[in-house]
């Protein structure tokens, strides 16, 4: 509790001191202790192997978008064990925090945890694995060898990760913010939080969110672009299609963000006042602001997932997708509606009944394109020849799960519904009854049908299939309970309870999420027994199950061009369609190709802005000085870079794809 | 198979029936109307909900790979009806929805008084609606009775029957406002007012509480709201005017400092105009209301003089004031009223601020007239001198 006006600030260290440093938290020291032993031991392996230069040449510097794509699902899945490390955490507090106990967090602790959870699920494990799906499937399924601007991809990533590691050292230097994941004034204003917290989610969001928003621009781009002849935007695979549709939510939205953060940052920083309570400034601006980005965020999230089971129903039935046309437009509709539902998000805080009406309604709306999409899938799935692979399950398990989130859903757009259900547990259990059943079901579904593209070999099913049952059984033992709850009356981010006829359903909770854990764990174990077997599972005709669209008319994984020829389309199920007609692989008469350079300057530069976003949070002003020259001196540097292409040889070409020619006739 | 089903449902039920749904089951004509809402709405979706999961399961197993027997029809991929239907029928309910969703939004709009304390008994015409002026503090709940000129903290009761219309505000940051069983909950925000109108139908005592995170004393923020029957209410508004203790601006501004874990604590008299100073933000002595402040704009504003108008922020909300490190020192602005008023408040409070030395020079600056209004303490510029730390 700060009872000062200034703010001591040393001027070589800011506001960091030995204080800062949170030793005397066990739980965050062991954690350190934990992360360094590990990190220890990566190091000295990757040194041991050699593998650093290896590391540098061919991934961290990597512009083919194909690597970066894995990059992001590798950054996606080690943010993934921290949220998740959050979230059993909170379920832990909350299962034994009764009847006078305090259970065994702070309020402290607690409030960082459940703020940590929902901005790194968000932004740092299901933005990088959309954006990572989205990167490595979209060039291969229109055709084209890379995406618009290869460098600008590999500097996406790495922002990315930059902002996600500003998050991680959010928890062994200084705090996180204590806000809640939206981080809503005045709590958030340096009135209420004078910490670091609020600064490290600032900047954490800032730097990752101009990958996030460049990552948009480049797609944009490679779809509107680089299609292969003969591919009109009608003829696009679905999940193309969504991934345009997303990608200009993002474009669209993520500015709104990035604008909301400087205001609150030039109110924290430089003593403004527009989301004060005091002296003309207005909270409710930014709640509304921050939900203008944040509903489409939602969308962000989902359509592109929606593609991905358009993908695997239409595949494993056999079978076109139904309403093709209904989709895309579908998908539109839900575009454009994405941005005039926000205020749902605050019936409560007192608009008149006809603005809440027009905002509850519009989010009805929405349910109308959605609910098509659901009935498409099931159309196509009609008169199909289903075989249940990892991906189908997973796509069955999410129209059963993802229906009664939808309903519970349309439910909290009622806005006097609302009025009893606002910030319940009811509305947790309903946004991870869609982002759980909807977008992580999706993400797996995606992950299982993929990989053998991606790697040349399946994932070994049986771990996969008890991760899936762990999963989808955990997430219903986990969230019904708090439906339930929030029927109850209990509101969410409470730290300890006073009623005990309450502790039994959030043991019931803990549970669940102890299932989900060893859906997790089996995930990993899946992934390690399948790389140990990688040779059984080999698939090497490149189309393992018996793929319509582009990507499977490559090898698996591809080569760096993708394909030696750039393919005509005739047909929106473009592969399907070749494979019907007799389509003959052409043996000779390869040429060259042209390709983008490998650069290191990404990872450069997201490396000085990590700095300068540190140094900004501390309060030392030298380094950030330092580190914003340094930003724009590398950036110009990287302007006078003439070595930003090359040419794969006809002889490489020519001997990769005799390489395909002979794992196809099946001489191996 | 169904008979099956419904048994492996008991425990299930069994569970439900043992814990307090109170959002269904509520003891207010509002939250009633509202989980009515909440029942008729999701029966009208599980209209579609039921036959898609149905299909969907039905749809997996008829055409598995396995059962030959089901048509394959690999390039069957359009069907106008079909799509017609796919389209249309969500779109019928959504329609119903709609309406529904219209008519009850207007009907349970929290700021609309009551026509009816429940089903088929409307308001009689001498009712008068009990006024509950509520305040959420770090980290507890202020109530003040306007009509009876008494205050609680952590605890609220209203007469069985009679409608009540709450007036809502927050001294720091934001809260929600809710009582389960009564109604539902809506935000309390510093510097606004919201309202809420409501009517307990049973008497008993309900737990009320924040329903939006607020800081670290959150999960204690908790009050107890009481239906009193008959003579009840009067008796317990006797028994707190008999209970002494007055709740003033002084007794104010030390009860807004946060704390947690509060116990319930009586006032038989209360400031009058408290609430409204709490709403302006100006209980601090010497502030500018925030009434006052949007009234001189309504008419054109203070000029440039306005922006001398202000004063060196030293405690606002007397702790915890970070202060943003790059801008001018935090301020704020002063209020406009006779120097008879101001100082006399001044020697009165036992504030440090205002025990300062007041300065009574004119307010002066650059091309501005000659002001014959006198504020209390040094002008201080908005670009002035950063403030030293308080010791």
């Amino acid at each position: 509790m700060l009872d000062t006006s200034t703010v001591a600030t040393h001027p070589l260290f800011g506001r960091l001191t030995l204080e800062s440093f949170p030793y005397h938290e066990p739980i965050v020291v062991a954690t350190f202790v934990a992360v360094v032993l590990g990190g220890l031991a990566l190091v000295a392996a990757l040194s041991y192997f050699r593998l650093w230069g290896y590391l540098w040449k061919e991934w961290f510097t990597t512009v083919d978008h194909k690597r970066i794509g894995i990059m992001y699902m590798v950054l996606g899945l080690i943010m993934l064990l921290r949220g998740f490390a959050d979230a059993i955490m909170m379920r832990l507090q909350q299962a034994i925090a009764f009847g006078g106990s305090e259970g065994y967090l702070n309020a402290h602790h607690y409030d960082q945890i459940f703020t940590a959870h929902g901005v790194i699920m968000i932004f740092f494990v299901a933005m990088p694995f959309v954006t990572g799906l989205m990167n490595y499937v979209v060039p291969l399924q229109i055709g084209a060898r890379d995406v618009s601007f290869p460098f600008l991809n590999n500097f996406s990533f790495w922002m990315t990760v930059g902002g996600a590691v500003l998050i991680m050292v959010s928890l062994f230097v200084g705090e996180f913010a204590r806000t809640g994941w939206l981080a809503y004034p005045p709590l958030s204003n340096i009135a209420y939080s004078p910490e670091t917290g609020v600064d490290y989610y600032i900047w954490a969001l800032q730097i990752a969110g101009v990958g996030t928003t460049l990552s948009g621009i480049n797609l944009i781009c490679t779809i509107v672009k680089m299609r292969a002849p003969g591919m009109t935007m009608m003829k696009m695979p679905v999940f193309t299609w969504t991934s345009l549709c997303t990608n200009v939510l993002i474009v669209a939205s993520f500015p709104i963000l990035t604008a909301t953060l400087v205001l609150l940052s030039l109110d924290r920083y430089v003593g403004t006042n527009f989301f004060t309570n005091d002296l003309g400034g207005s909270p409710m601006m930014y709640v509304n602001l921050i939900w203008i980005w944040g509903h489409p965020e939602v969308y962000i999230l989902i359509l592109p997932v929606f593609g991905i089971f358009s993908e695997v129903t239409s595949t494993f039935s056999g079978k076109k997708l139904f309403g093709y046309t209904s989709m895309v437009y579908a998908t539109v509709v839900i575009t454009i509606l994405s941005y005039l539902v926000w205020l749902h998000h605050f019936f409560t805080m007192g608009s008149g009944a006809s603005v809440n009406s027009f905002f509850g309604i519009t989010t009805m709306i929405i349910s109308i394109p959605t609910g098509a999409k659901i009935f498409n899938w099931l159309f196509t799935m009609y008169r199909g020849r289903i075989r249940f692979e990892l991906p189908m399950m997973w796509t069955v398990a999410f129209m059963l799960t993802f229906v009664v989130g939808g309903m519970t859903g349309v439910l909290l757009a009622v806005p006097p519904a609302d009025f009893v259900l606002h910030n319940s547990l009811f509305l947790i259990a309903h946004f991870h009854n869609v982002i759980i059943g909807g977008v992580l079901f999706g993400l797996f579904a995606g992950i299982y049908y993929w990989w053998p593209k991606a790697f040349g070999f399946r994932l070994e099913p049986f771990w996969g299939k008890v991760s899936f049952w762990c999963w989808v059984i955990g997430f219903w033992v986990a969230f019904m309970p708090l439906y339930v709850l929030g029927l109850m009356g209990v509101t969410r981010r409470l730290r300890v309870f006073e009623d005990p006829s309450l502790q039994i359903w959030f043991q019931i909770a803990a549970v669940g999420a102890v299932l989900i854990a060893a859906g997790i764990g089996s995930f990993l174990l899946q992934i390690a027994v399948s790389v140990w077997k990688r040779r059984e599972l080999v698939d090497r005709t490149g189309d393992p199950w018996d793929g319509r669209t582009l990507e499977w008319a490559t090898s698996s994984p591809p080569p760096d061009y993708n394909f030696a020829f750039t393919p005509m389309i005739h047909d929106n199920d473009a592969w399907w369609d070749m494979k019907k007609r007799g389509y003959k692989r052409p043996l000779g008469g390869y040429k060259a190709i042209h390709m983008p350079s490998n650069s290191g300057t990404g990872v450069i530069l997201a490396g000085i802005s990590v700095v300068l976003g540190f140094a900004l949070i501390w309060y030392i002003w030298w380094l950030a000085a330092v580190s914003f020259v340094a930003l724009l001196a590398a950036a110009i540097h990287h302007t006078f870079n003439y070595h930003r292409d090359f040419h794969i040889p006809a002889d490489v070409v020519v001997r990769t794809e005799n390489e395909r020619t002979r794992l196809l006739s099946g001489q191996v | 198979m169904t008979r099956f089903r419904a048994l492996a449902l008991l425990p299930l039920m069994a569970v439900l029936s043992g814990c307090n749904l109170v959002v269904m089951s509520p003891s207010g004509d509002v939250a009633s109307q509202q989980a009515n809402l909440i029942t008729i709405s999701t029966l009208l979706m599980l209209l579609i909900i039921i036959p898609v999961m149905v299909l969907t399961v039905l749809f997996a197993w008829r055409y598995r790979q396995s059962n030959s027997t089901a048509q394959y029809d690999p390039d069957w991929d359009h069907s106008t009806q079909l799509e017609l239907v796919i389209w249309a029928a969500p779109l019928l309910i959504i329609i119903c929805l709609g309406a529904l969703t219209w008519m009850a939004t207007h009907l349970l709009d929290p700021y609309r008084p009551l026509d009816r304390i429940a089903a088929g008994r409307p308001v009689p015409a001498d009712t008068k609606m009990l006024d509950v002026n509520v305040v959420a503090l770090d980290w507890k709940w202020l109530f003040i009775y306007p009509e009876y000129g008494i205050a609680t903290v952590n605890e609220v009761a209203a007469p069985v029957d009679r409608p009540i219309r709450f007036n809502i505000t927050s001294s720091t940051v934001m809260n929600s406002f809710y009582i389960p069983a009564l109604a539902g909950q809506i935000y309390a925000m510093a510097g606004m007012e919201t309202k809420l109108h409501a009517v307990i139908n049973e008497p008993g005592s309900y737990k009320g509480f924040s329903a939006n995170y607020s800081g670290a004393g959150f999960s204690h923020m908790r009050f107890t709201f009481h239906g009193l029957a008959g003579d009840g209410f009067d008796r317990w508004v006797a028994d707190i005017k008999a209970g002494g203790g007055k709740l003033d601006r002084d007794g104010y501004l030390q009860l807004e400092r946060p704390s947690e874990n509060e116990p319930v604590r009586r006032y038989g008299a209360v400031d009058s105009g408290l609430f409204k100073a709490i709403v302006g933000m100006c209980v601090e002595p010497g502030k500018m209301c925030m009434h006052d402040m949007m009234a001189i704009d309504a008419k054109g504003g203070l000029g440039l003089a306005g922006i001398d108008n202000v004063m060196p922020l030293m405690h606002d909300k007397l702790s915890r004031r970070g202060t943003a490190v790059l801008g001018p020192a935090p301020v704020y602005v002063a209020g406009i009223c006779s120097t008879e008023e101001l100082t006399g408040r001044a020697v009165e409070s036992s504030l440090g601020v205002l025990n300062a030395p007041a300065d009574e020079s004119p307010i002066s600056g650059a091309g501005l007239p000659r002001s014959s209004i006198t504020p209390i303490s040094a002008p201080a510029s908005v670009f002035g001198p950063r403030l030293t730390a308080n010791p």
